[in-house]
């Protein structure tokens, strides 16, 4: 799905090499500051890389529009933003924001659930703990329905009984609509019990590739 | 102009010095280091009125479109430079254009339009009316923009995240940024707006405290007031939002990507 090409971005990144499938479970794994949210934003082409090519779908992302690819292609960022107002408001703005049609309360309701996110839509966002609002973002990203989530560690705030929880209902989701995710965590548990592939970062190069069966 | 204005003598004028000569002796006093600040400005103010004084006359005595135009310049040259030198925040150059563009562009606009419809002044350069109505408009929209540019800097700066948020759930840069610019806008103009409301009550605008102390009707200057502070809201909002339509994207590539200068913090 991705394929990179002697990629480089400043001195962050440095990928020879490297092909990202579709409609699986890829994790990537690495220390901090190894890269790996550069990378994510590398694929939504929220950053360009400054010498070689990334394809999408064989297309170079170069050619391809950002808006348009970031509808399609959606980041959930490892601080996501949460905008003034309800719940409801902030599930509804990523709609607005990617002009789809807005979505009844039931199915608002229903993104939360998948979330695990137990709020009622009129409240307001102002008391939510970190782990809520990062469930939250959760939430509003599942309601856009990516072909590809990019996920930036979106369970490290949370305890690891709802992290089990969420992640589980995620890839079955996923599995189960042929859609594609590629995870950052810092879990090696999830990682090892999720995903299809991990790929190791470290110092902005990859540095193992490992295929779980 | 009216026969029964009162002329005022040197020794008039020198004599409202003494509340110059009282402020010094308070800062005196008091010890604070501020004597050195007072006397300059107001031996400046004294000096360019002056200078001004004399420039208008002359102008005033030789009427001509061209030197009109070139007072009408130097304005906006002045006014430009000064509003680099208000703003607070680092600028851009592509930043300072859009400045200047949105300046001479909306001010000059908005006066040919007052000239021409509003007073259909003939000729239209007739420099006593020329001059001070755009030296009104310019001044106005300088401190709007001023305003607008620092407001629309310092927020993007520190909302940069919740810019790339709106990015990443699929934004064009436009939306991205609408509430930041709507912001702007409202910070610039609202000054402007805010001296319409107290206008007439809790203060005598200037250009109107003028002409009524040289003897014209109180209904005449008033009924210029409106006129100019209805063109200054026209050119101010203009300017501002020519910039603020044009000042934005410069903070984004054309891959809709927010342009960092160096700056991006580490999440
Ligand atoms: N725009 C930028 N300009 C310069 N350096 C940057 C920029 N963005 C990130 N970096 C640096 O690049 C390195 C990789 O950052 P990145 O955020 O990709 O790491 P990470 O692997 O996601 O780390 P973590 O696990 O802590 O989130 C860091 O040293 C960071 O300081
Ligand atoms: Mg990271």
């Amino acid at each position: 799905m991705f394929r990179f090409q002697n990629v480089t971005y400043k001195d962050i990144i440095n990928i020879k090499s490297l092909t990202i499938p579709s409609k699986k479970i890829v994790c990537i794994t690495g220390e901090s500051g190894g890269g790996k949210t550069t990378l994510l934003k590398l694929l939504n082409k929220m950053i360009s890389p400054d010498s070689g090519e990334i394809f999408y779908l064989d297309e170079p992302l170069e050619e391809l529009d950002a808006i348009s690819l970031r509808r399609k292609v959606i980041m959930l960022p490892q601080n996501p933003a949460i905008y003034n107002g309800t719940v409801k408001d902030n599930l509804l703005i990523g709609l607005k924001f990617s002009e789809k049609a807005m979505e009844s309360d039931d199915k608002l309701f229903i993104s939360l659930q998948s979330a695990r996110l137990n709020k009622k839509l009129d409240d307001s966002v102002d008391n939510l703990s970190g782990g809520e609002k990062q469930r939250l973002a959760l939430a509003r990203v599942l309601l856009l329905n990516p072909d590809v989530f990019l996920l930036d560690e979106p369970s490290a705030s949370l305890d690891e009984e709802t992290e089990k929880i969420i992640i589980e209902n995620l890839v079955a989701q996923c599995k189960q609509n042929a859609k594609s995710i590629i995870m950052v965590t810092h879990s090696n548990k999830i990682a090892t019990t999720y995903s299809d592939l991990i790929i190791r970062i470290d110092k902005g190069k990859v540095v193992n590739e490992e295929a779980m069966i | 102009m009216n026969t029964n204005v009162i002329e005022l003598h040197i020794w008039q004028l020198v004599a409202a010095y003494v509340f110059i000569l009282i402020l010094l002796a308070i800062v005196k006093i008091r010890g604070i280091k501020r004597e050195k600040e007072i006397l300059i400005s107001s031996v400046r103010m004294t000096l360019q009125l002056i200078l001004t004084g004399y420039i208008l006359m002359y102008l005033f005595e030789n009427e001509s479109w061209l030197l009109t135009l070139l007072v009408l310049l130097v304005m906006e040259i002045f006014a430009i430079n000064n509003i680099y030198r208000r703003v607070n925040v680092r600028i851009s150059n592509q930043l300072k254009k859009i400045i200047a563009l949105s300046m001479v562009t909306g001010t000059v606009t908005c006066l040919l339009y007052f000239i021409i419809i509003v007073i259909g002044l003939r000729p239209w350069f007739s420099p006593r009316y020329f001059i001070p109505i755009s030296g009104m408009l310019i001044g106005n929209s300088m401190t709007g923009i001023s305003l607008g540019v620092s407001r629309l800097v310092n927020d993007i700066n520190n909302q940069k995240h919740l810019v790339e948020s709106s990015l990443m759930l699929g934004a064009t840069p436009k939306i991205a940024s609408k509430e930041i610019v709507d912001n702007a806008f409202d910070s610039a103009i609202l000054p402007t707006i805010n001296s319409m409301v107290g206008m007439g009550i809790v203060f005598l605008p200037g250009m109107m405290t003028g002409q009524i102390l040289s003897g014209v009707s109180p209904v005449t200057a008033i009924e210029y007031q409106i006129a100019i502070m209805l063109g200054i809201l026209g050119s101010v909002a203009l300017t501002v939002i020519l910039f603020l339509q044009l000042g934005y994207k410069t903070f984004f590539n054309k891959k809709s990507q927010l342009v960092f200068e160096s700056t991006e913090s580490k999440q």
